[in-house]
């Protein structure tokens, strides 16, 4: 028998929002536990919450991004449960009118483009941290308490594992290029709930699905949905039944393993929320927050291919991530040429990036100092090869390549008055290089220009000494 | 000092031309509280340092002729937090609580200046209409103390009728402001819901609740309430509607009002004494040039169990916050987290607060949301409009405030639904978050009979002026209960 898999996706993605969805407190990774908190956090009797326009206008951001319907009627919802994390003991979200509905995104896996839908999305709240420690206590961490969370729902429209990890690529770069949140899953400001059924190919119903919670990589979405969907086809081929339950990755062997069976669903009493009043969004507020979006990763492939001639391959790599290519625009703006400047991201830049296992941004380079030099190198006061060390040299240091290049004297001679000297000594000096010459061996032009360029340290324009090489040669 | 002889107005004066210290005014009211606490038990905790020591502050800096409010003790019901004072909810699940923060209504009567005197009684969280389920004691009626004050704020009402203070700030989420004014002869008025920030009343059930005032009088009313209304970042409920000065204007009159009387509020199940005191009401406002026009509010007979149902869900989620981690009753001796919040809720709730938990939590089950929960947000809306049809076409509600004067302690405890039918006439005002007033129109057999006025949403100032007209043209705010040593 043969199997199709599907895989649906919840992806929780936390907004950077100045203050928290529903409380004045300010979001802040990483800070102090408990200091990022106030009486609302804590749930003190009497308070109540707020809503943070700016969290609700990223939600309408991610929404209109990702092509969805803007509910324009919304208020929110309260979810209950008990647990330490979540002190009011209700999360408060959107169970009945989420922001976005009926979006997509559009992923390519081997070659094959495919649109995948987006159910609907919803503006809530983040909860608390909990650690268990080995001296017998609990502690509570309330600084992530009301973070603003976006939660994207797919569609069923997944069919691999693959597809899977480019649907989260995908929602990663472009949520990273709206600007509300940095997508940062080693930070779990991205978690994915992965849903895995299979079903005989053609059957009308999908199959019993399992679930794997608060997944903080692609790589083990990818591992975990492919090995899950092996793991159902083979309980179905021993003729087993698929129960609803929830599983866990685990990344040593590569399995996933059982937590817990799923006997019906929780009972979290969901009802709108009463402090909070219901919101209409009007024609005025999607336009200014359209207005609002940078532009999409899309429009600048476009652009990079259009206006400034670059390669097809050149524009996706340069728009994989906000960061390289808010890098490329500054560095054209800044006077280069876009197609080195390109050359030298895709090349140098990111292999230094790699070698090194940094971002970006953690590196001493700018977007000027790249400039600069690209132009030292368009105006032929660098050659290429000097330009590796400058590269060194700005991509370590806070250093002004234009300055450096001329304290460390590696400006290029390109004056033949200053070459032509070096040239007639290194000729008479090479007699048998020049017999070579005229009896038609073009070998011995590299050599002698090799001699040059070691007389002049490397500085000598290559071009210049070729010419003026040449002319000396006939000469003779 | 005899707060029956005084108003706001008549204390302002001697405050201001110095006949007595506002460390003096603190000092009688202490001694009246420590005198007529043993008959109607109105206060939780009375802050004795706290008040001498704010009220020393104040002769310092001098009374503000403006203020009216300046340097005046007043009683607070313990659902509203109060920074560094014990607030309880009437729950031993809060017992010894003690609030980091203060109220937006006592962040607002602290820049009125007014000093708080003590916190009062109350049911539990605020879930009754006797006084009788605070886990601490029993407060009596002010006129007869085998009598019920009524509740949810029946410390406040008691505590402002006895003479005690000369107000005090209740909450009123189905009646519990209206209703204890009723019971013992005194103004109470429940705002329009928004007009008052509910940032820290401690939330029962938050579409519905909201703080108002006790006073003897009416203008004492108004001008209370001045000094509490107005929008409040923090509560997303309160509405920036403009806040005028409800006693401006207040003795205009009511000549011209159109006045509606609900034919359902002097029906069945209403007292005869109480129906005759809203009659002659009737006569007195149309002696006073108003018209008045009985109508019907057709679905106002299901708002008693539409309320439970919807109170009974807000609070069954609000309430979850007291699981014992954070602050209030831990339960000893257990074993996990699941033990932690069990036993402490257990514990911790009372059985009225317990039943109202479970009431909700039922209501808004996956299973029976639609037939409950749902149903009743529609038939709210159904409320709503009744009201809305009938102030398109007139100025004010007239009724009854309750369907029979103060019953007795321990008489309906024990039968959860006759004490919840005693709201039938204030609950639907709260389901349309309309403003309503009980002020004194009557007596039975010694006990006070209210009247309740009822006005358009934000229209305050109508109620106040009517309130104002009846009381002007009546005696019955001027009788004093025999209570305290000068009776």
């Amino acid at each position: 028998m043969n199997f199709e898999t599907t895989i649906g996706l919840e992806v929780h993605i936390e907004m950077k929002t100045a203050s928290k969805a529903f409380s004045p407190a300010p979001v802040n990774y990483g800070a102090e536990p408990n200091t990022n908190t106030n009486v609302v956090d804590w749930a003190f009797p009497g308070v109540l919450p707020t809503i943070n326009k700016r969290a609700l206008e990223f939600g309408m951001r991610a929404a209109l991004a990702l092509h969805c319907d803007v509910t324009r009627d919304i208020h929110f919802d309260r979810k209950n449960y008990f647990y330490p994390d979540n002190p009011k003991a209700y999360q408060i979200t959107q169970a009945q009118t989420p922001i976005g509905r009926h979006g997509w995104l559009e992923i390519e896996v081997d070659g094959k483009k495919k649109k995948i839908g987006i159910e609907e999305m919803h503006v809530e709240e983040d909860a608390g941290k909990n650690t268990h420690n080995p001296d017998g206590y609990s502690y509570v961490d309330l600084n992530r308490q009301g973070t603003p969370l976006i939660e994207i729902v797919s569609k069923p429209d997944i069919s691999s594992a693959d597809e899977a990890y480019a649907y989260l690529t995908r929602l990663r770069q472009i949520i990273q290029f709206t600007g509300i949140s940095d997508v940062k899953m080693e930070e779990g400001s991205m978690r994915a709930d992965v849903n895995v059924s299979v079903r005989p190919i053609g059957a009308a119903e999908l199959g019993t699905r399992t679930e794997m919670k608060n997944l903080n990589s692609f790589e083990h979405v990818r591992k975990g949905a492919h090995y899950e969907s092996r793991r159902q086809q083979r309980v179905l081929m021993a003729g087993g039944k698929i129960r609803q339950e929830t599983r866990r990755f685990d990344e040593p062997s590569g399995e996933t393993i059982l937590m817990r069976v799923k006997e019906g669903a929780s009972d979290y009493r969901y009802f709108p929320e009463p402090d909070l009043p219901p919101i209409h969004i009007s024609d005025e507020w999607v336009q200014e927050v359209k207005a609002s979006i940078p532009e999409m990763p899309d429009m600048r492939r476009k652009r990079y291919v259009d206006d400034w001639g670059l390669p097809e391959y050149d524009a996706n790599v340069l728009t994989q991530t906000k960061e390289m290519s808010d890098f490329f625009e500054e560095t054209v703006a800044q006077g280069a040429e876009p197609k080195l400047a390109g050359n030298w991201l895709m090349g140098d830049v990111n292999a230094y990036l790699n070698a090194n296992q940094i971002g970006l941004l953690e590196t001493k380079l700018t977007p000027e100092h790249l400039a600069t030099m690209i132009k030292l190198i368009q105006d032929a006061t660098i050659s290429s090869k000097i330009a590796k060390k400058v590269f060194k040299e700005i991509v370590a240091n806070d250093s002004d390549p234009k300055a450096w290049v001329e304290k460390k004297g590696l400006v290029q001679l390109s004056d033949p008055a200053v070459l032509q000297p070096i040239i007639d000594d290194v000729l008479q000096n090479n007699e048998k290089s020049i017999e070579d010459f005229k009896n038609g061996k073009d070998r011995a032009i590299g050599f002698l220009v090799g001699q040059i360029m070691k007389q002049t340290r490397g500085k000598a324009n290559p071009k210049v000494v070729n010419q003026l090489l040449l002319a000396s040669l006939k000469k003779l | 000092m005899d707060y029956f002889a005084n108003d706001l107005t008549s204390l302002h004066d001697l405050l201001v031309k110095k006949e007595i210290s506002v460390t003096e005014l603190t000092k009688e009211t202490l001694a009246a509280i420590k005198e007529r606490e043993q008959k109607v038990a109105a206060f939780l905790s009375v802050d004795e340092q706290g008040a001498l020591k704010q009220a020393a502050e104040l002769d310092q800096k001098g009374i503000d002729a403006d203020n009216i409010l300046a340097g005046i003790p007043l009683g607070i019901k313990d659902n509203i937090v109060t920074k560094g004072l014990t607030t309880t909810a009437a729950s031993k699940i809060l017992e010894n609580f003690n609030p980091i923060y203060d109220a937006a209504v006592i962040e607002k009567l602290k820049a009125a200046q007014t000093i708080t005197i003590g916190k009062t009684n109350l049911d539990e969280f605020a879930m009754g209409g006797s006084t009788e389920n605070s886990a601490f004691k029993t407060t009596k009626n002010a006129w007869d103390q085998t009598k019920v004050p009524g509740g949810s704020s029946g410390g406040s009402a008691a505590a402002v009728a006895a003479g005690e203070v000369v107000a005090s700030l209740g909450s009123d989420t189905g009646g519990s402001i209206r209703q204890p004014a009723s019971f013992n002869g005194i103004v109470g008025v429940k705002p329009t819901y928004g007009r008052v920030s509910r940032y820290g009343l401690i939330a029962f059930a938050s579409s519905l609740d909201q703080i108002g005032p006790f006073t003897r009088n009416v203008k004492d009313n108004a001008q209370l309430l001045n000094a509490i209304s107005g929008a409040d970042p923090r509560d997303f409920t309160s509405s920036k509607h403009e806040v005028p000065d409800f006693a401006q204007g207040i003795a205009a009159g009511v000549k011209g009002m159109r006045i509606a009387v609900p034919k359902e509020y002097l029906g069945e199940g209403i007292a005869a004494d109480v129906k005759k005191a809203i009659k002659d009401a009737i006569s007195v406002f149309e002696k006073l040039g108003a018209t008045v026009d009985e109508v019907s509010l057709p679905h106002s007979k299901y708002g008693v169990p539409v309320y439970y149902i919807i109170a009974s869900s807000e609070a069954s989620s609000n309430l979850q916050r007291f699981d014992g981690i954070r602050y209030g009753h831990r339960a000893q001796e257990v074993k996990n987290l699941e033990d932690v919040y069990v036993k402490s809720r257990s514990e911790g709730f009372g059985d009225e607060v317990k039943r109202r938990i479970m009431l909700g939590t039922f209501s808004l089950s996956a299973g029976t949301y639609d037939a409950f929960f749902k149903k009743a947000a529609q038939v709210r809306t159904l409320i709503c409009q009744d009201f809305a049809q009938v102030f398109a076409k007139y100025d004010l509600i007239l009724g009854p405030t309750t369907p029979t004067t103060a019953f007795g302690i321990g008489e309906d405890i024990k039968d959860p639904v006759t004490m919840y039918m005693n709201d039938i006439l204030t609950i639907p005002v709260n389901l349309a978050g309309l403003p309503g007033m009980s002020l004194p129109a009557g007596y039975s057999k010694g006990l006070p009979i209210g009247l309740q006025l009822i006005a358009n949403q934000f229209d305050e100032k109508t109620m106040y002026r009517a309130g104002y007209a009846f009381e002007q043209e009546t005696d019955f705010h001027k009788q004093v209960p025999m209570i305290g040593g000068q009776n």
